[in-house]
């Protein structure tokens, strides 16, 4: 029996602004087991970011159940999903989201100070997720003193610093050239097969889903279709 | 998160923003700098209050002529004098509670042994000033009652006298003079030191009075004594002894129920309070500023603070993201602001030594500086920084990540 990372079922998301209501989620169920690579694709305003956060524990769906790891999140308090987030999963956010006026060095690190590593160690790890994304000799840089691409990559090496099962991602290359893109879609691969990374990324792009085993696609909060390409 | 890391962040954070950290502590600079000084200038005055007990005795009375007017000019205390030796004797005999009498006239004269010179202060008095006043004598000895009585020519000299005139050598027996009179030397003071006016107190000589009166000091009122001072048995019955001593001198001195007292009794004990109650009008004054600049200090700091917290709401957001608990970003910035309350606190503490010595320097009021006042201060720092640093970091806390990410 292959696990199962990611179990949702009828989740639904009802945003309210004023005295309108919007379904952003509408009855959506996915399962994504170990060692997949899911691209998420559909139109701008589609539900790929509201499901991509509900994902990542960072918010809930009005109904519908979410097991992640075989554990229901959806019934667990804030610092229960801090620790959950800080084990389970690294996060590479729409946008690149690093923590300004703090070297990459340091923003790598932060994943590790909340989840109890000495500094020392710390650093070590540090480093060496900043030579995976290529970035050695970077370390002491501020997000403002390197490239879109080499933001996208220090967020790359903090998702992973962790050493977590389940990548989230999304859209990581929503801001970079096709040659960037191309360079941080191929280290995607290499995580999940190389490293045996479970990875959810959302794209626009059909170029970047290429990259993928299955793709999903997203419609007004449902879900239209679900290919798998390639076996894991 | 283990309390290094977050410091070290917090640290981080604050030097961002320097000029704004600065400013922000201001407040409590202001607030703990003013501590410091109130609580210097309290223990200075209670640390003179000792000091002038141990110079000049406890349970003092002291009995001064009323000051005299001369075509209108009120003169000093003590220029015309209405004290008699016989009113010293009366009070010694009818007061009860009363442990000493000591009658005492005080004339400048110039001292001579060998080729030695020295002007000092010379008081008459008689043998119970020594224990009134608190005096040991280190050599020699008090005087006897004969020698009080025939005047004899006899003198018991304080330690910078000895120093000036024998330098090294046991002035016990030696004769010198005063002004041309002949002194043999009986008793050596144990020093003193300087008293709480900053005054050497063993700059001294003590001779009988009689002696005094018709040998040394060319009196125009014979018979007569600057000062008479009274030591009470106790604290409680100083009181009660001044209003024997106004009876007995009023009725001695024939003044009747509406006459002007033609003397004037002081308390110690009233004009040390004096002294405490005009240190005590500054410590409150002082206070007053300091705890109001500390409020104002811990009301900046939350401000900032929630400025803070909005500036970085992304920030927060992205922590929070990556495994951050509520604890976490609530420990951050409530170490943040005990950083800034702390820091405000130092460079107080720093201000308020320097201005409680600029206090010193300028109006020679007396200043100390205990090492308690310093951990208070640093207490009450600590205490602006949690207590006002804990609405805003509670605010950060409890932040919605999604939203958080969302700001702009
Ligand atoms: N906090 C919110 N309040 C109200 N509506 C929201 C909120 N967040 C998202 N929505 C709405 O939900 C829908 C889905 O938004 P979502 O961010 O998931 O889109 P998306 O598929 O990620 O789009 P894009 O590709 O542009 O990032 C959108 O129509 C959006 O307006
Ligand atoms: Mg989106």
């Amino acid at each position: 029996m292959e696990r199962k990372i990611i179990e949702v079922k009828n989740a639904i998301k009802i945003y309210k602004s004023g005295d309108e209501e919007f379904r952003a989620l509408n009855y959506v169920s996915l399962t994504v087991y170990e060692g997949e690579f899911v691209a998420i694709m559909g139109a701008s305003g589609s539900g790929k970011s509201t499901f991509m956060n509900m994902l990542g524990c960072l918010d809930k769906p009005n109904s519908g159940s979410y097991f992640l790891d075989g554990v229901d999140v959806l019934h667990k308090d804030q610092n229960e999903l801090a620790k959950i987030r800080s084990k389970k999963m690294g996060f590479v956010f729409q946008g690149f989201n690093l923590i300004s006026r703090t070297s990459a060095i340091d923003n790598v690190c932060l994943p590790m100070i909340y989840s109890g590593i000495d500094e020392p160690l710390r650093i070590k790890k540090a480093k060496e997720a900043l030579r995976i994304v290529g970035l050695s000799g970077r370390e002491n840089h501020m997000p403002n003193q390197i490239s879109g691409g080499q933001q996208q990559r220090v967020a790359i090496a903090r998702a992973i610093v962790n050493d977590p099962p389940l990548i989230l991602a999304d859209e990581p290359t929503g801001n970079l050239d096709t040659k960037t893109s191309i360079e941080v879609m191929n280290f995607f691969v290499s995580l999940n097969e190389k490293m045996g990374k479970t990875i959810v990324l959302v794209t626009h792009e059909p170029d970047i889903a290429e990259f993928c085993k299955r793709v999903v696609t997203f419609k007004d909060g449902n879900i239209i279709s679900d290919t798998i390409k390639k076996k894991r | 998160m283990d309390i290094k890391s977050t410091l070290k962040m917090s640290l981080v954070s604050l030097k961002i923003n320097k000029m704004r950290s600065i400013l922000t502590s201001l407040g409590v600079i202001i607030g703990v700098s003013s501590v410091i000084i109130m609580l210097a200038v309290g223990e200075g005055a209670s640390q003179k209050i000792a000091k002038d007990m141990e110079s000049m005795g406890s349970n003092l009375l002291m009995i001064h002529s009323a000051a005299a007017t001369s075509g209108g000019v009120r003169m000093g205390r003590g220029t015309k004098p209405t004290l008699t030796l016989k009113d010293a004797e009366a009070i010694e005999k009818e007061c009860t509670g009363v442990l000493g009498v000591s009658p005492t006239s005080k004339e400048t004269q110039q001292l001579t042994y060998g080729n030695q010179n020295w002007s000092t202060s010379v008081t008459g008095t008689n043998g119970a000033y020594i224990y009134i006043r608190d005096w040991e004598i280190l050599y020699g000895r008090n005087f006897y009652k004969e020698e009080l009585k025939n005047s004899s020519k006899v003198a018991i000299i304080g330690n910078t006298v000895a120093n000036e005139l024998f330098g090294d050598v046991n002035p016990v027996n030696k004769t010198f003079r005063i002004g041309n009179v002949p002194f043999k030397i009986i008793g050596l003071l144990k020093p003193k030191g300087q008293n709480g006016m900053g005054q050497d107190e063993d700059d001294t000589v003590f001779i009988p009075i009689l002696t005094a009166q018709k040998k040394v000091f060319g009196s125009d009122f014979p018979g007569t004594v600057n000062m008479i001072m009274v030591k009470a048995t106790s604290d409680d019955v100083l009181n009660d002894v001044e209003q024997q001593i106004n009876e007995i001198l009023r009725r001695r001195h024939r003044i009747g129920t509406n006459g002007l007292d033609d003397f004037e009794v002081r308390n110690l004990a009233q004009m040390q309070e004096t002294i405490k109650s005009s240190a005590r009008t500054m410590s409150i004054l002082l206070g007053a500023i300091a705890s109001v600049s500390l409020m104002v200090g811990g009301i900046g700091i939350m401000n900032i603070m929630l400025v803070s917290v909005t500036e970085r709401t992304k920030e927060i957001g992205i922590r929070m993201a990556i495994g951050a608990t509520t604890f976490d970003i609530r420990m951050q910035f409530l170490i943040e602001s005990l950083l800034l309350s702390l820091f405000g606190g130092l460079i107080g503490i720093i201000i308020g030594i320097l201005g409680a010595l600029l206090i010193k320097a300028l109006t020679g009021t007396s200043i100390y500086i205990t090492c308690f006042s310093i951990l208070i201060s640093i207490g009450f720092s600590a205490f602006i920084g949690i207590t006002f640093g804990f609405y805003p970091a509670w605010r950060a806390s409890l932040l919605n990540p999604i939203e958080a990410l969302r700001y702009e």
